[in-house]
């Protein structure tokens, strides 16, 4: 059989990302200590596990409506309007997806004709390019820069757009780098989108992890942002429920409704056990959830303060759970650190590069994880600078 | 963070890791060092904190060693009650602590020895002969799972997949 002609060539020439690479590396190591990992190191609060117990006890497993439970979507335009003060039609407006990544790829086939144009912001989550490519679409690179704070700025945008341009992946607050766009930069970016027609996909995984004063502030909220943007959102960051694989995206019923038969073919609903436990995640955990974060936010200080202390200059990471320093003074590759870091002290971090070409010269560093295993960790990078130097 | 709020967490991170730095709490606290010291020096004076000490597993430092808890039921005394003869059992090196409990019996004690013999001697030789000392039920402890907030579980481990997106 000549697999090569019988599989399709778009998906034969999209490739696994460099985080698989670097995984399939990482396991024939053996005590790795990991920083590398993107999902929390918290259990589901008790009180959503509780609510699919009783679920199951319940026998509620039957599928639900398309777009979600409308129980589910009722406390998600709650909620959202809660968190950022907009308002979305939990009939028309709010469907429930198999996690965030499901929606991320509805909006791109929703949008895409062979050919148009997405522009993306890297360093990024690694499924956007991809998926565009397999949605029919050209991926187009922006790459934001350390001298902006990994920011989006006006004229980045304005260089890349073409005639062709159907939208703008938004991933902030940003895995890898932490960077978070505050209102006044929003205002800024808005702009220059505002002059377009393109969609603006905002991907807001992380944005109950926004820190500092201000609250998260979502694209959406600004001045004719929200006609045109697609807000993509889940439980796997903020409370903890990576293997329910539960997300929701909330757009303008126009858009909603296309993506809906999208998601109603390939997918029919989302797991009913997880359903009616987010349900109880929107309306009793916003303590844990407050939690966390506050956990997430010490060690965020512990790490960045770590590698300044060490010699590895790290920006100031406002959201996720990631810090991003540079490693161009040690005059090694992204993938050259990060292997021998892994050789040598068995700490596994993830080369910058696996996020985007404009992530070289930086590196990854998960700090979902304990301040102990944090602080072990650090103390072994510190090891290898000091070695890397005699 | 208000005093209070700092001083409850210091004690959090302590009982957690006494080797943190007052450089590494204060940046975790998001304060300075100094703040940090003096809130500390407060702990200890008010009698708050009133010791540093490793965790240790025993089993891996001297695999003959044991540790024991001991219930010990006493008749209280007139005016001091349960008071004078704890304090004469904590006075002993052996013993690592003297509680004194509600329920079926008075005196919680735990001791550690090198080996099952000199546990016995201690009882037998020391706190059972000791003035209103009732009687002693000893207890050895066989196996640890936790200690101290510790897990020693493999089951702990970490789940998550070692790298991910």
């Amino acid at each position: 059989m000549d697999y090569e002609k019988l599989l399709s060539d778009t998906v034969q020439d999209v490739k696994f990302s460099g985080i698989r690479k670097f995984f399939d590396i990482a396991s024939t190591v053996e005590n790795v200590i990991s920083l590398s990992v993107g999902e929390p190191d918290f259990k589901t609060p008790w009180v959503i596990r509780k609510e699919a117990i009783r679920t199951l006890e319940k026998g509620k497993t039957a599928y639900t409506a398309n777009s979600g439970l409308l129980q589910l979507r009722r406390s998600l335009s709650e909620y959202i309007e809660r968190k950022i003060g907009l308002k979305y039609d939990p009939d028309h407006e709010i469907i429930v997806t198999v996690g965030g990544s499901e929606a991320i790829d509805c909006a791109f086939r929703a949008l895409c004709d062979p050919g148009d144009e997405v522009l993306i912001p890297e360093p990024s989550f690694v499924c956007y390019a991809p998926l565009v490519k397999m949605a029919g679409g050209v991926p187009v690179i922006i790459e934001t820069k350390l001298e902006n704070n990994f920011k989006l700025t006006p004229d980045e945008i304005r260089e890349k757009l073409t005639p062709k341009t159907k939208a703008l992946v938004f991933p902030y607050p940003n895995n890898p780098t932490g960077a978070v766009m505050r209102r006044d930069d929003l205002e800024k970016v808005a702009a220059v989108i505002r002059e377009t027609d393109m969609a603006v996909i905002s991907d807001e995984i992380y944005g109950e992890l926004t820190y500092g004063a201000e609250r998260h502030v979502s694209i959406a909220e600004i001045e004719g942002m929200k006609e045109r943007t697609i807000l993509i959102n889940g439980f796997s960051k903020a409370f903890s429920m990576t293997g329910w694989r539960l997300g929701y995206f909330a757009a303008p019923a126009p858009i909603t409704g296309q993506m809906l038969k999208i998601h109603q073919y390939a997918i029919m609903c989302s797991p009913t056990v997880s359903q009616f436990a987010a349900v109880a995640a929107l309306t009793d955990c916003d303590g844990e959830v407050l939690r966390m974060k506050e956990e997430y936010n010490a060690r965020r200080r512990f790490v960045v303060k770590g590698f300044n202390d060490m010699g590895l200059e790290c920006f100031e990471p406002e959201g996720a759970f990631y810090a991003f320093p540079c490693i161009k003074s040690t005059g090694l590759t992204s993938e050259e650190f990060c292997k021998r870091l892994l050789n040598s002290k068995k700490v596994a971090i993830v080369p910058g590069d696996a996020f985007g070409a404009s992530g070289e010269g930086f590196v990854r560093v998960s700090y979902a994880y304990s301040l102990a295993h944090l602080n072990t960790a650090l103390q072994r990078i510190e090891e290898f600078l000091k070695e890397l130097k005699n | 963070m208000k005093g209070n709020d700092i001083m409850k967490k210091i004690v959090d991170l302590l009982r957690e890791n006494a080797r943190l730095t007052n450089e590494q709490l204060a940046v975790i606290l998001e304060t300075t060092e100094e703040e940090v010291a003096k809130e500390i020096k407060q702990l200890e004076e008010n009698g708050t904190i009133i010791g540093y000490s490793a965790i240790i597993n025993e089993e891996q430092l001297d695999k003959n060693a044991v540790t024991a808890f001991i219930e010990v039921k006493v008749s209280p005394q007139v005016e001091c009650g349960y008071d004078d003869i704890a304090k004469a059992i904590a006075q002993y090196d052996e013993v690592d602590t003297v509680q004194l409990m509600s329920g079926s019996f008075d005196l919680s004690v735990t001791l550690r020895g090198n080996n099952l013999r000199e546990v016995a001697l201690f009882v037998n030789e020391r706190l059972a002969t000791l003035d209103g000392v009732l009687s002693t039920t000893t207890h050895f402890i066989l196996q640890r799972y936790k200690e101290k907030g510790v897990n020693f579980a493999a089951d702990e481990a970490d789940e998550r997949s070692l790298v991910s997106p």
